[in-house]
């Protein structure tokens, strides 16, 4: 199988939907039409394609790490989002909906950040094409990423605690859902994973493929062929969904590495929030649990409709590790090649250190989504 | 047939009155049974029953601490149905809440549940039109009303579908907006009872942002009656008690008959 559209429902195999309240569904189908025009029209690619590449930077770089790869026993190649402006793949999915966002007349964005990466990335495209900005973010997570709280208000978004729950994304994502629903007439919600109310994931996946389709050929040019494994941490999955792309119709393992203390796919469960149906951290009455990771980016109960069905179909497989492994591995990175990762996508690492014998002599993509400047204070407090 | 929720709401249309449907959260301190027996006695058409959960995201500050009181005082699906199963309302009721909590115990066995409390009617505010038919078969074969919401950001040609899948009446969102109370009355309240009103003869009920019962008689010139919400769950919270709470809603009674 690869990893297809929707269908016009937003469903991918028994997942996804459009699960919001009456208000909101007029603008998810005005912008499942407007999305669906606007890939379709070479205009908006060529338009999108420029930025991409004259403001964002892309193509982002293939990396072969070579002292990592001794270490390891197996070659490790590190698709390079962490190179991107604003410093994750956060970027390319912001520019994508920003874009959308003025072709159909929205004078304002909203959105949810966990880490602030996305955040941040709202707040730039806000910047670049002038538009108000209003970021939510758990008062939780305005504590651990203070220096991402004062990129956004540099940008000139205004970030705003959420303080429900356990104040974390979960609680930011609610938040910006209810803001949304009081101001959606001009208003468009740039939501930050493949996750929320059709045509999200779907729509965030396409402005996130380019990652996948640039790997794909990067590696066809450095190691002749396609690698043996594809690996990206998962939170709501969209670094992941964009990299599984390039590669669900190859003969390519899949792995998606999950927080120990926030693995929907691995609970397997599946529910409805936020938007659609997947699956879900939850209790045995319905009532959302909260995730706890070291990563406020992957700090989420619940994930992309299209990871739980790739994982359901068998396609992926999604694997949780645990803070410690991730701390090993952030350090472990640093120190080997001289690239301080973001925290999110040391997950990634972190699972391939620890499956090194099952690895040996095999050729393993990492999405490496975004760098750790963001995360070099937690880490002090937490290694000193 | 029509339902006991729907047979309720029209005949205090038929006598030429509004009707009054408060929202109390299940399961919020050890009196809320007592309380929604108090509010029926003081003129309450019909009951909405809040199951709280964890991420309303179509609920205001005042009803998400009361769900948080609540949960953290340990209630579940389960034990409001339980407690409502065991006793006389007085009035009909309809369960409000959000689409997983039905989702997780299986859309058959929730209905079922209610159906088994004597609750006649649900709302889950979070399953549009798009996503309710799984629901709704599962309502129908349990013979439990679904109530389903009409907002003002809906196209012309959406009304009619919304209002043929509502059974009991059609909940009209008053705004573009949480539940909460406001100072003023939006425009959009009687703009969107009186679209519904063109188009259905089921009752038109405005929810959201109807807070007073000044408010209430106003959109009550357009509309067939009122659901309030946050202002009463608020009394909940301040320790208001079943008299408290009785007192609020015999004030919006009160309005509504003077008109």
């Amino acid at each position: 199988m690869t990893m297809n559209d929707p269908t016009p429902e937003g469903r991918f195999g028994d997942f996804g939907g459009m699960f919001v309240p009456e208000t909101l569904v007029p603008a998810c189908q005005e912008l499942d039409v407007a999305f669906r025009e606007a890939w379709a029209d070479p205009g908006f690619r060529a338009e999108l394609d420029r930025l991409l590449t004259d403001y964002a930077g892309r193509p982002s770089p293939l990396t072969e790490c070579v002292n990592l790869s001794e270490e390891l026993g197996c070659r490790v190649l590190l698709k390079r989002e962490d190179l991107n402006h604003t410093g994750s793949h956060k970027i390319n999915n912001v520019l994508g909906q920003a874009l959308l966002a003025k072709r159909m007349g929205k004078t304002s964005l909203v959105g949810e950040t966990g880490a602030g990466q996305h955040g941040v990335a709202t707040a730039t495209a806000a910047a670049l094409f002038g538009m108000d900005c209003v970021v939510y973010m758990g008062s939780v997570d305005m504590l651990r990423q203070e220096l991402n709280v004062f990129r956004m208000t540099l940008l000139g978004t205004e970030v705003r605690a959420a303080e429900s729950g356990s104040r974390t994304l979960k609680d930011a994502v609610n938040e910006a859902m209810r803001h949304w629903v009081s101001v959606v007439e001009k208003t468009h919600y740039c939501l930050g994973s493949v996750m929320g109310p059709h045509p999200y994931p779907w729509m965030v996946r396409e402005f996130h493929r380019v990652i996948g389709d640039e790997a794909r050929e990067q590696c066809r040019k450095l190691v002749g062929g396609l690698p043996d494994v594809v690996v990206a941490c998962v939170g709501g999955g969209s670094n992941a969904a964009g990299i599984f792309s390039g590669f669900a119709d190859a003969d390519v393992q899949l792995v998606g590495v999950e927080p120990a203390g926030g693995a929907a796919v691995g609970r397997a469960v599946p529910g409805i929030v936020h938007g659609s149906r997947s699956y879900l951290m939850q209790d045995e009455w319905g009532q959302v649990l909260e995730a706890e990771s070291i990563s406020a980016g992957l700090d989420y109960p619940g994930v992309g409709p299209e990871h739980a069905h790739l994982a359901a179909s068998g396609r992926a497989r999604y694997v949780p590790v645990t803070d410690a492994e991730v701390i090993d591995a952030f350090q472990l990175l640093s120190r080997t090649e001289g690239i301080i990762p973001a925290l999110e996508s040391a997950h990634g690492l972190a699972w391939i250190s620890r499956e090194r014998a099952e690895l040996a002599g095999r050729t393993v993509l990492l999405n490496l989504s975004g760098r750790g400047d963001k995360d070099v204070a937690q880490m002090m407090d937490i290694l000193r | 047939m029509t339902a006991a929720l729907e047979r309720a709401l029209r005949d205090r249309r038929q006598t030429g009155e509004k009707c009054l449907v408060p929202y109390l959260t299940g399961g919020l301190g050890d009196d809320w049974l007592e309380t929604m027996q108090a509010v029926a006695a003081a003129g309450a058409d019909a009951i909405e029953i809040g199951v709280p959960f964890s991420d309303p995201v179509m609920d205001g500050p005042t009803i998400q601490l009361a769900n948080d009181k609540a949960l953290a005082g340990g209630a579940t699906p389960h034990s409001i149905l339980d407690r409502v199963r065991h006793s006389d309302i007085g009035v009909p009721t309809a369960v409000m809440t959000y689409g997983n909590i039905a989702y997780r115990m299986g859309w058959d066995r929730f209905a079922r549940s209610l159906a088994a409390a004597g609750i006649s009617g649900c709302i889950l505010p979070d399953i549009p039109l798009e996503e309710i038919e799984p629901w709704a078969l599962a309502a129908d074969d349990a013979g439990v009303e679904t109530v389903m919401l009409a907002a003002p950001t809906a196209p012309d040609e959406r009304l009619p579908r919304v209002c043929a899948r509502s059974r009991g009446f059609v909940y009209a969102v008053g705004l573009l907006g949480i539940t909460g109370v406001r100072t003023e009355l939006a425009h959009s309240a009687k703009v969107i009872a009186g679209r519904l009103k063109e188009i259905t003869d089921l009752p038109v009920l405005v929810g959201v942002g109807v807070g007073t019962p000044a408010q209430a008689v106003e959109v009550c010139e357009v509309a067939d009656g009122v659901v309030i919400g946050s202002a009463v769950v608020q009394r909940m919270l301040d320790g208001g008690g079943p008299e408290g709470v009785a007192e609020l809603v015999a004030e919006f009674r009160g309005a509504l008959d003077r008109g």
